[in-house]
């Protein structure tokens, strides 16, 4: 199965929507960078993840969060990770497609 | 595991090589390996011996330089990407009789087929886009 990293905001680019129509079910999401503003909830672009989120896992770099100042204001049901995590991930899906 | 690691972009101008870093740290801490870094595009950028940020931000290609140096890396720069963008060692320098060169300590010119050959001969294969 495939782990997406997607790492530009969804206001920004398509890279986010390309990505979904694409990712099949069992697959996992894994926002980074820019990328994690689509975990914020309430706003325009949330619906993609909570959309996103009865399909597949949803994880967001907690350190790109914290810089941005969004802890505590994410959609309920992604989940947090650090590199440490991001490297576990890596590792447990077979392979790791770059959407940017 | 085996990784290798793409960085396409440039140092201030893109999150990518700061994410890579940190990723490429990690994963060095928890045992797993490094089978090359590989710099495209903007990432050739990494490679510049005399980046000069001010003190008080981190020296990115001073940091790879530091990775490289530790962990006995093989960092490949594409050669392509890089002498279009000024990003030229002693050896091509002389070659295309430019005045100065710029190349980071630790890191090597060469071609895209190593990127290929990296994809290969490693488990996994992560793109760090700009």
């Amino acid at each position: 199965m495939i782990l997406h990293t997607v790492n530009k905001s969804p206001a920004r680019s398509n890279c986010l929507k390309s990505c979904l129509r694409i990712a099949p079910h069992g697959g996992a999401l894994m926002l980074i960078e820019d990328g994690v503003y689509a975990s914020v909830n309430n706003t325009k672009h949330s619906q993609l993840i909570v959309d996103a989120l009865t399909r597949m896992q949803v994880f967001v770099l907690e350190p790109d969060i914290k810089a941005r100042g969004l802890s505590g204001l994410l959609i309920p049901g992604v989940s947090l990770v650090g590199y440490p995590g991001f490297v576990e991930l890596t590792q447990t899906y077979d392979t790791v497609q770059s959407w940017y | 595991m085996k990784y290798t690691l793409a960085i396409y972009g440039a140092p201030y101008s893109s999150q990518a090589p700061q994410t890579a870093l940190s990723f490429a740290k990690s994963l060095l801490e928890s045992g797993h390996s490094i089978y090359r870094l590989f710099f495209y595009m903007d990432g050739v950028h990494n490679a510049s011996a005399i980046a000069v940020p001010p003190q008080d931000e981190v020296n990115i290609p001073a940091e790879w330089s530091a990775l490289i140096r530790k962990y006995d890396l093989d960092a490949v720069v594409c050669i392509a990407a890089a002498l279009r963008r000024g990003i030229i060692d002693k050896t091509e320098a002389e070659r295309y009789e430019v005045s100065a060169h710029n190349f980071a300590e630790g890191f090597t010119l060469s071609g895209l087929g190593q990127l290929v050959d990296a994809g290969i001969a490693s488990d996994r294969l992560i793109t760090f886009g700009p």
